[in-house]
């Protein structure tokens, strides 16, 4: 579904993405997990298009995303740190993208109803916690029934409850034949949602497994600790 | 496109600065106007009022509404938008809200005291004047991230068109007194939007005390008409070449 060839970028003298290549298939939710600074975020901008790659390139459904801006259409994304214009208000906001995606029908509200964002539409985007705009990220996400999610730490800022409702929202989406694409250092989040393991330090990708390959080759059964294995053995 | 348009003209026409703007030119050309008692000597009154005000508000406020979108650019970026038209539609947008406050704030005086073709140029100049000088705010704001340095650029840049420029045509004029220089000139007032305004509107007035060094070349060289029609033409491409190349770096920028 999503096609990386040799994706490098700089910035400045550092490498954010050095030479990644992979393919990303629908009806999988593939966790990217490395440290800080690996190049997670650069390489999710860059299947958006938000940065624009020095070589290599990026098909979406065979597509080359430079010459195709509408595949955009099929992505749910939310950014790690959301931000929005501050006069503007929730329902504005909300409304604004339902106007520029040209979509009215067909909406799934799903995450507005789980978070009651409805008794929040006329707060202004520039009073809310971090919290509060990390729902309306996640809910203008979904909202479009996008075939391809991407989550940039989702998790990060949400309360145990929203948190545990957001999971459930990804599994469904997931067994509805969506991708998703998630990053996030909370590993035990990760748990039961992702298939798959996409492993990066320095803007090298490490490895692209599936879960039950990872637990094979590590020994362990549990996500955090064959990840926290990797990463010991990677770090330096 | 015209969605984005929507949003950004009717989010300007809501902020205090441009209402400001546009009292304080009605404000101004009404009382330039009363002040004198022949018309057309407040037209060159006001005249000089728009070539500081409007270059300045123009490229101050575009480069601030900018930077304050950046975060609004992120999110249009992430959705099924070509960057062109997002680029694009903020302009427009920019650039019709700017020049909306221009004709409603000086346009309706002159019209009012002024209806006839000097009265036109200079309306039609103030909107070419707010366009461009949005325009060059684009400049600014899509070669630095950093705001402090792009508002810091904006005000350089208008330091330079509107009092700069003039000195650095004095120094040339006296180190090369010896030399013909009305050619040169001529193709050096064209680098000056706010000059070439100026002369534009001085043209028709006919006052050849107000026209300064450039003006007199260029009514010498073109003629009235074709002075007219070549100032038009270089306006034009001060709009279209800053927006052009913006644009071109903005689709490569990264977010």
């Amino acid at each position: 579904m999503i096609q990386l060839k040799n994706i490098s970028k700089h910035f400045g003298k550092l490498k954010a993405l050095d030479n990644v290549s992979t393919i990303c298939e629908r009806s999988e939710c593939i966790a990217l997990i490395g440290p800080n600074g690996c190049g997670k975020t650069t390489l999710i901008k860059s299947i958006l298009g938000m940065v624009v790659p020095d070589s290599g390139s990026i098909t979406f459904n065979g597509n080359n995303i430079l010459s195709h801006w509408k595949y955009r259409e099929d992505i749910g994304y939310m950014p790690q740190m959301g931000r929005y214009p501050d006069n503007m208000t929730i329902g504005q906001v909300l409304e604004m993208m339902k106007d520029i995606r040209g979509k009215s029908e067909g909406l799934d509200e799903d995450l507005i109803k789980a978070f009651s964002v409805q008794s929040l539409l006329n707060k202004r985007m520039g009073t809310l916690s971090g919290g509060t705009i990390q729902k309306v990220s996640a809910a203008l996400a979904f909202l479009f029934n996008p075939s391809v999610l991407i989550l940039d730490e989702p998790t990060a800022g949400l309360d145990p409850v929203a948190s545990e409702l957001f999971k459930e929202k990804i599994l469904a989406e997931r067994d509805k034949g969506k991708l998703v694409l998630i990053t996030s250092h909370i590993l035990s989040d990760l748990d039961d949602l992702v298939t798959r393991i996409i492993y990066m330090q320095d803007g090298k990708l490490v490895f692209h497994k599936s879960i039950e390959e990872l637990r094979q080759d590590t020994g362990e059964e549990r996500l955090v600790k064959s990840i926290a294995q990797v990463m010991i053995s990677n770090y330096e | 496109m015209n969605k984005i348009i929507k949003y950004v003209i009717t989010d300007i026409l809501r902020n205090r600065i441009v209402l400001i703007y546009t009292v304080f030119l009605l404000a101004a050309s009404f009382s330039v106007f009363s002040l004198e008692d022949n018309s057309s000597k407040g037209l060159l009154s006001l005249l000089n009022i728009i070539l500081i005000v409007v270059p300045l508000v123009s490229i101050i406020f575009s480069t601030i509404y900018m930077y304050n979108s950046a975060e609004f650019i992120e999110l249009l970026v992430s959705q099924p938008l070509k960057r062109n038209t997002i680029w694009l539609s903020l302009f427009t947008g920019l650039a019709s809200s700017l020049s909306i406050a221009f004709l409603i704030g000086a346009g309706i005086p002159v019209l009012i005291y002024q209806a006839n073709l000097v009265g036109f140029t200079m309306i039609m100049t103030g909107v070419l004047l707010s366009i461009i000088f949005a325009a060059i705010s684009f400049l600014a704001t899509v070669q630095t991230r950093d705001k402090a340095k792009g508002i810091g650029a904006a005000i350089m840049l208008w330091l330079y068109f509107s009092l700069l420029f003039d000195g650095l045509i004095l120094f040339l004029l006296f180190q090369f007194a010896d030399y013909p220089m009305e050619n040169a000139m001529i193709a050096l007032s064209a680098l000056n939007p706010i000059d070439l305004s100026r002369i534009l509107i001085l043209l028709q007035l006919d006052v050849s005390a107000m026209m300064g060094y450039t003006g007199a070349v260029f009514k010498e060289f073109f003629g009235a008409n074709n002075g007219l029609i070549f100032s038009f033409f270089v306006l034009l491409s001060w709009i279209v070449i800053p927006v052009w190349y913006s644009t071109r770096k903005f689709n490569s920028k990264d977010l």
